[in-house]
């Protein structure tokens, strides 16, 4: 083998009387060679940050525009020959006139508008430019004027959400092609919105209620909030804080300074290590056994959901707080013990407030990914259509209540484009509270962090 | 009394007891004057974590065991008769619930007493009408032997729960009482309440391991009662999968893990090679400025959830794949596919093989390449044939990592590799997974009789042999191989 070798380098030989200075072919491929390499780990790093720009990238562009929503400004007079009749302003007998009670005032005060402006209607009837205003404008008056009776008799000045088409006319979703073929626009009505436009009738200003409206139904895309489902998230934040934090905290505490070297101890850090990693549509299914079928909790209530999410958050914040109290030097229990004080008062007085910023910072983290969670939650019948406000806690606990997340994976689901927007848009206020903590976890470390 | 006045009750006891317990602590040793075995605030710590600790694990179990008790008791007095044809115990048993839960809401809303319960009862008729009254409606006519279920089921709860009230008080109270007379100068009280708290923290840690036997339970009582139903082997090798809600479903999970596989091999397909490249280029040639830059961006994508990146599926990638690549070249004219849900998947789990891959490059010891450069390599040569051999198990141990999140990832296949069981070879196809399947079949209305729900547990119970068979041996690898340079 060895003379092999040397036979075969032999003809080499006088190659290498070259001077040292100028390359020969080898070298100069080795060479090649190692910027080839060199430069596939650069396109490596290019593809994962360019990965990164164009996924945050394609969802702000999608949802964005959900932050701004077109509105039609009128001046509507509560006619009280129709919402009240019997003229006592009886709250229960306002309550009695139904939506459909208020569509008619909307006509004649868009009517009004347009001949007050001098809007043509160019062979729009009334009843159709009045499909310009969403469906869901009559009960937004009716609620005002359920809050408000003695409103009732004076004209009040309303911004009154637009049709979602007309919304999308505008954010460049519908365009005159795609109206030919809508059932629910037509292009008459979109160049009709183009002139109230011009009037001034018609706005756009910053949605609000996307922020604290409830979510909507299908038809009415332009009235979806996320309300419900920031309450619902919020509230399960609260839980899986409350809950994970003090468990989280007292298993490190044991495992890293009481446990004893043996099977038990290491059953349960396999155990801990493992739970890490279990898919998380399985705790979902714990939960709806364990939880709902067994204990009888309700279905959709951020009671489970923060139960479900604690579990799952748990193995995060032991392994960040064992870190932590990894990190704090044996001399400082040592000293603590040496002047007398006992075990549990070292750990408690000395070694748990040196590990604090690193078990907030884990927690802060673990927090960030329970609010993220969407498969675990859709289990326990998170993805409900729900309209109502949870109660205030702890009874809201126990409402059906909505989450961030699952919200978006249920207007994904629904068939107007329009809640793709709604849904990109939520995604990107999902990742405002996100960044958010991370960043208070950044900050924490850096400021609060010992390095010994 | 609702749990939540419990509690508060339990917990001014607990505070009370730690102020009396510590004065009293106080007062004893001033009187007899011995000086105390311990600080006087560890008097009080014990009273209070007596009076706390038991009474609060009793509501827990009470809390538990009552709906089981009351449920046995009121499921016997309901005669098969009550049952109609066809129907199940089970939804009887929520009419009854129903039913008592619209009696509360009547005397709720009317403000009247007990009394009230005794007259609908002598007139079922109007039953009916007063529960609709307060938005409980009832489908048909109520059986006079479910009614009076529902009666007892509600006498029953009110009974337990004001059982429930004393005794967790009593407990909490006894508990304080005792120990607080028990209070002397030579009580080693410090030793007895720090006792106490190591066998709460005890306690916690096992939190985990009941999750663990939690999540075992109920997967595998359901898959056994789903097993009962279906037959198992129709389950593992049938290549058919066609859920009917009105029975004679074909459940056969092949196509959901031949879904499952493809779209977990392309993910890691992408991941794999970009992972490794940018863990060599981070660990090995990035200066302190990119690398400080680059491997938090690449980290963030594990940060980003997983909604995501279904959404970005969904809207951006499955239609930019069926426009430009399915339609022209004839492949298929779906916008959620396997590729789809692939490609977004493998830059997910990018920086799952780059971050580890990462550290695991990082502790291969400098002499080995320092030895390598000695002997005239170039830094690639010394990267492709000494440091990554010797980085390999470790490797190996991340990318078993990744392929683990893959097929457990839920979100993206659901959004991105659309709901028809197929087995097919075109990665423009719609596919789907385990995890999509599992989703499908419980959300919604669940009858947890049915094969179809059921089956969700089969699955679960695969996905999480599976994922954690995977876990188990990368764990092991990238143990041992970290045992190995250490």
């Amino acid at each position: 083998m060895t003379d092999m070798t040397v036979s075969s380098n032999a003809p080499m030989a006088p190659a290498q009387a070259k001077s040292l200075l100028t390359l020969d072919d080898r070298t100069r491929r080795r060479n090649a060679a190692e910027r080839r390499f060199r430069m596939m780990g650069l396109v490596g790093v290019t593809i994962g940050i360019v990965a990164l720009v164009f996924l945050l990238g394609s969802i702000l562009s999608n949802g964005l525009s959900s932050f701004q929503q077109t509105y039609v400004r009128l001046d509507v007079f509560l006619d009280p020959a129709r919402l009240d009749k019997a003229g006592t302003r009886d709250p229960a007998e306002i309550a009695k006139v139904t939506t459909f009670g208020y569509a008619p005032l909307i006509e004649k005060a868009l009517a009004d508008s347009m001949a007050a402006k001098g809007v043509q209607g160019e062979g729009i009837s009334v009843k159709a430019a009045a499909e310009l205003i969403s469906k869901e404008a009559p009960a937004d008056l009716r609620r005002y004027v359920l809050a408000d009776p003695s409103a009732i008799g004076t004209t009040v000045t309303f911004d009154l959400l637009a049709n979602g088409r007309i919304d999308g006319y505008y954010k460049g979703r519908v365009t005159m092609d795609s109206a030919q073929l809508d059932r629910n626009v037509s292009p008459q009505q979109l160049m009709l919105a183009d002139r109230l436009k011009s009037a001034g009738i018609l706005t756009t200003h910053f949605n609000w209620a996307f922020f604290t409206a409830p979510d909507s139904s299908d038809t009415r895309p332009e009235s979806a909030g996320l309300g419900v489902a920031i309450l619902g998230s919020a509230y399960m934040m609260i839980i899986v804080l409350v809950l994970s934090l003090p468990l989280g905290v007292a298993t490190s505490i044991y495992l890293e300074e009481f446990a004893p070297q043996n099977r038990w101890t290491d059953l349960i850090e396999v155990n801990i290590a493992n739970l890490a990693a279990v898919p998380s549509v399985v705790f979902g299914i714990l939960g709806l056994a364990a939880f709902i079928n067994f204990a009888g909790l309700p279905q959709s209530a951020p009671v489970v959901g923060g139960l479900v999410l604690t579990l799952m958050t748990l193995p995060t914040i032991i392994i960040a707080t064992r870190a932590a109290f990894k990190s704090v030097p044996p001399s400082i229990r040592d000293a603590a013990l040496g002047v007398g004080a006992s075990k549990m008062q070292a750990i408690f007085h000395h070694v748990l407030p040196l590990a604090m910023p690193g078990i907030l910072t884990g927690t802060i983290i673990g927090l960030a990914r329970a609010l993220g969670e969407t498969a675990p939650l859709l289990l326990i019948g998170m993805v409900a259509f729900v309209r109502d406000y949870p109660a205030g806690p702890p009874e809201g606990f126990f409402d059906p209540a909505s989450a961030l997340p699952v919200q978006v994976y249920n207007w994904t689901q629904r068939g107007d484009p329009a809640f793709i927007e709604r849904a990109s848009g939520a995604i990107i206020v999902l990742l405002v509270f996100l960044i958010l903590m991370n960043l208070s976890a950044i900050i924490l470390r850096r400021r609060y962090e010992r390095r010994w | 009394m609702s749990v939540g006045v419990i509690i508060l009750v339990v917990l001014v006891l607990a505070a009370l007891g730690y102020v009396f317990g510590r004065q009293r602590a106080m007062a004893v040793s001033q009187q007899s004057g011995i000086k105390l075995h311990s600080l006087p605030s560890y008097y009080g710590q014990m009273v209070g974590l007596f009076a706390a600790v038991p009474a609060l694990l009793a509501l827990v179990l009470w809390l538990l065991i009552q709906p089981v008790v009351i449920e046995r008791s009121v499921t016997a007095m309901i005669p098969d008769s009550a049952i109609p044809e066809g129907g199940a115990l089970s939804l009887v048993m929520s009419d009854v619930r129903r039913i008592a839960g619209g009696l509360d809401a009547v005397l709720a809303k009317g403000g009247v007493g007990e009394a009230e319960v005794d007259r609908i009862a002598a007139n079922p008729s109007d039953l009916r009408a007063r529960l609709a009254e307060v938005g409980v409606p009832l489908v048909g006519d109520v059986p006079v032997a479910v009614f009076e279920a529902a009666r007892a089921y509600r006498s029953m709860t009110q009974t337990g729960s004001i059982l429930m009230a004393a005794t967790v008080i009593a407990i909490a109270a006894v508990l304080a009482g005792l120990v607080y007379r028990r209070i002397e100068p030579h009580m080693r009280a410090r030793n007895v309440s720090e006792s106490f708290i190591k066998l709460l923290l005890i306690a916690s840690s096992l939190v985990a391991i009941l999750t663990t036997v939690g999540i075992i339970l109920s997967l595998v009582f359901e898959t056994i009662s789903f097993f009962k139903i279906y037959p198992a082997q129709d389950f593992f090798f049938s290549t058919v999968w066609n859920p009917q809600f009105r029975g004679g479903s074909d459940l056969g999970i092949l196509p959901l893990l031949w879904g499952t596989f493809y779209v977990s091999f392309i993910a890691l397909l992408v991941a794999v090679p970009i992972g490794l490249m940018i863990a060599i280029y981070l660990s090995e040639y990035a200066g302190k400025s990119l690398r400080s830059f680059a491997k938090p961006a690449i980290e963030m994508l594990a940060g980003i959830p997983t909604i995501v990146y279904g959404l970005f599926a969904l809207v951006t990638i499955g239609p930019f794949l069926r426009d430009y690549l399915a339609q022209p070249l004839g492949l298929g004219s779906s916008s959620s596919s396997v590729l789809t849900a692939g490609l977004v998947m493998g830059i997910m789990i990018i920086p799952f093989v780059s971050s580890l891959s990462d550290d695991i490059i990082n502790a291969v010891p400098q002499a080995l390449r320092d030895g390598s450069y000695g002997l005239g390599a170039t830094q690639s040569e010394t990267i492709r044939k000494v440091v990554m051999p010797a980085a390999l198990p470790g490797i190996v141990g991340a990318i078993l990592l990744a392929a683990s999140r893959a097929i457990g990832e839920t979100m993206i296949v659901v959004l991105g590799a659309g709901a028809a069981a197929k087995l097919d070879l075109n990665p423009f196809e719609a596919m789907t997974t385990v995890t999509v399947k599992i989703v499908s079949q419980l959300t919604g209305d669940t009858e947890f009789a049915s094969p179809e729900t059921l089956v969700a547990f089969a699955l679960g119970l695969t996905l999480f042999t599976f994922t954690l068979a995977l876990n188990v041996l990368a764990l092991y690898i990238v143990r041992k191989y970290r045992e190995q340079y250490e």
